[in-house]
């Protein structure tokens, strides 16, 4: 989580320099939703995920170095700059898309469940959404085939509110989301995204209720976005969402928290706390340095690959 | 394989039904990958017997009963061809495809791209051209303009029962996304189709009708009605060079270049609507490469209007073998006297039957 957040404060810390030209939906904020599940996946495991899609890949084992280049447009980029961050893949640690259409993503995860189940593997799919995507046909016409066909995957909703600027009240008459994984008869639970342990201790009986039953989860982590939806600020002064709203949910920071649990049980950790968040500071300035002076790939290459 | 000049010959005569179901049954044979996906996959109509019995023969997890739900549905086949399935979805009417537009436009056509070729989409969408018995504005569409634009998709229109087996065969092997376009009515044609499986490749153009006073492009059920004209026209002394239109992307222009720098006249008749359709493109291609026209183009397609229901409203709607005998007259410029000659003969010899039912020609034998 730690390196989650170091990753995403250093993005948004660079951003205004310019040259990070691609739309950021960071996961400041989101990152035990995203550790606490993702912790508990092997390798193999597949994971599809949408525009806000940072803290997935890293949770996965994404490469950072090239998440970053890829950030910065440079040829080394994870997609060689096909895609900037809306579109992360890392098929070496089977992150295998982010869909920057909300919903979208929930269809191929389908069919990936599907093709695990159809050659027997014990491999599942996790796919990550926001509370918007249950707004969407989609996510309702693949929780029935997926119930329907008994297929191992679990459906992760971050719960964060918002979509954009509108909250949830002004865009869905019912609240309850557990709902729509009961209709379609899929076993279903709702955890404080924002406990670390609370979202382990779950995925982990998830998981393997997933991987022995061939059966589908939907798995609900409420949470919250602390920056703006796309880009790098704060934007409590636009008065969408209430400072008092704002700072509640500051105060059930993850990383924060987990941190007190640690030291509230051996004080000392401190020094390893801070050894690991100067490590990963270090290792970031190399990747940054390195991803500004990187080459930019060649338009040479942008026809290519339209065709397998 | 290609056809093969080695293999002992096995031909007899398949109807165009027949032979697309020979195509997928045999490629299903060859590779456990391939599944069928349809609305009513495995009922009695079978997308009219083109997959009938699939899952008699090779397991109910070859033939999946798909859900009313094509978004869904067809966002999972990509996901599971990009996983290694090589689904085949069936849709009964083109219309259906476009409550899945956003997955086919965007997953389907891109990944590929987006992973430089690290992901694959190996998937085939066969949908159906409806036409006659009033099927009217949402059943008749062939919208082979629309997915033509996209790039990272494959189009192909068959026209004839032997390449149709070819042209299924080579989309279900190909390794990307193919919009698989059949016309209702060919569905009756029949054909001397090889008995082995055969890959047609996909390449835009083949040679129907050799010839060097006019070039002809054609896709689908039009095909057919241009090649009845150009044997027609042989005894007058014209000779017309048609071809079947049947890969609209990837364009592969070779072969159209050739017969237009030849003839220098050129009549197009396509499925689709005229204005902005996929023969405005030849066009715009042969204008670029500088082919000095000797008479203008004439497109013949739909007019700027859906088509309706109505037996009296579908009159003049679709072009036909007789408006391509008045655009060969423009074309040619044949004197009024030979052309009342032509038509004359050309009506005797084929009688019509009521507009909204198939022409008996289309059966064929190809």
């Amino acid at each position: 989580m730690a390196l989650i957040r170091l990753i995403e404060e250093r993005i948004a810390l660079e951003y205004p320099g310019g040259e990070m030209r691609c739309p950021i939906h960071l996961s400041i904020g989101q990152e035990a939703a995203a550790v606490g599940l993702i912790n508990h996946l092997n390798s193999k495991d597949k994971i599809y995920s949408n525009h806000r899609s940072h803290a997935h890949y890293i949770a996965k084992g994404g490469d950072v170095k090239k998440m970053i280049l890829e950030l910065y447009g440079k040829e080394e980029g994870c997609l060689g700059g096909r895609g900037g961050s809306m579109h992360l893949q890392d098929l070496n640690v089977n992150f295998m898309a982010s869909i920057p259409i909300v919903s979208s993503a929930i269809a191929l995860a389908t069919g990936s469940s599907f093709s695990q189940k159809k050659r027997k593997s014990t491999n599942i799919t996790v796919v990550y959404f926001g509370d918007a995507a249950l707004e969407e046909g989609i996510f309702f016409e693949c929780a029935n085939f997926a119930s329907l066909h008994n297929l191992p995957i679990i459906f992760a909703c971050e719960n964060n509110l918002y979509s954009v600027y509108t909250p949830l009240k002004q865009r869905q008459i019912n609240h309850k989301f557990k709902k729509y994984a009961d209709v379609f008869n899929i076993k279903n639970i709702v955890v404080d995204g924002n406990d670390i342990l609370k979202v382990s201790n779950a995925s982990k009986k998830i998981i393997n209720y997933v991987r022995n039953n061939n059966k589908p989860f939907f798995l609900q982590m409420n949470t919250y976005r602390w920056r703006e939806h796309c880009g790098p600020n704060y934007d409590n002064n636009l008065g969408y969402r209430s400072i008092k709203e704002f700072n509640a949910w500051k105060k059930k920071c993850p990383i924060e928290n987990i941190k007190k649990t640690i030291l509230n049980v051996d004080k000392k950790q401190i020094n390893s706390i801070e050894k690991i968040n100067q490590s990963i500071n270090k290792r970031l300035d190399l990747i940054f340095d390195y991803s500004k002076k990187a080459k930019l790939p060649s338009f040479h290459d942008a026809k290519k690959h339209v065709y397998a | 394989m290609q056809r093969s000049m080695y293999m002992p010959k096995k031909i007899r005569y398949l109807s165009f039904v027949e032979a697309i179901k020979e195509g997928i049954f045999q490629s299903i044979k060859k590779d456990k990958r391939v599944y069928l996906m349809g609305e009513g996959v495995d009922d009695p109509s079978s997308m009219w017997g083109t997959i009938k019995g699939a899952s008699k023969i090779f397991g109910k997890d070859v033939a999946i009963e798909m859900p009313v739900a094509e978004n869904g549905l067809i966002g999972i086949a990509i996901g599971s061809a990009i996983s290694g399935e090589r689904p085949i979805v069936n849709l009964q009417r083109v219309e259906f495809s476009l409550l899945a537009l956003e997955q086919i436009i965007n997953n389907a056509a891109k990944t590929s791209y987006i992973s430089r070729g690290l992901h694959q989409v190996p998937l085939v969408i066969r949908m159906v051209v409806g036409r006659g018995w009033g099927q009217g504005p949402e059943h008749a569409q062939s919208l082979e303009g629309l997915f033509s634009q996209i790039p990272g998709l494959k189009v192909v229109i068959p026209s004839f029962p032997d390449d149709a087996k070819g042209l299924i065969a080579a989309s279900i092997k190909d390794n990307n996304p193919v919009i698989f376009i059949e016309h209702r009515w060919l569905h009756f044609s029949e054909g001397k189709v090889d008995k082995n499986l055969y890959i047609e490749p996909l390449t835009s153009f083949k040679k129907i009708h050799n010839g060097k006073d006019v070039t002809i492009i054609s896709s689908s059920i039009n095909t057919l009605d241009a090649l009845r004209v150009s044997k027609f026209f042989v005894k007058y002394n014209i000779s017309i060079d048609l071809l079947d239109f049947r890969v609209p992307r990837p364009l592969n222009k070779k072969i159209f270049l050739k017969s237009i720098k030849k003839t220098k006249k050129l009549i197009t008749f396509e499925l689709g609507h005229t204005l902005y359709g996929i023969n405005a493109e030849l066009i715009s291609l042969a204008v670029e490469n500088g082919i000095n026209f000797k008479s203008p183009p004439i497109r013949l397609g739909l007019p700027d209007h859906p088509t309706p229901s109505s037996r009296g409203l579908i009159t003049n709607y679709y072009p036909d073998d007789i408006s391509i005998i008045y655009a060969l007259k423009k074309v040619l410029k044949l004197n009024n006297k030979l052309f009342n000659k032509i038509i004359k003969e050309y009506k005797l010899q084929n009688k019509k039957l009521p507009i909204d039912v198939p022409d008996p020609y289309f059966k064929g034998p190809f």
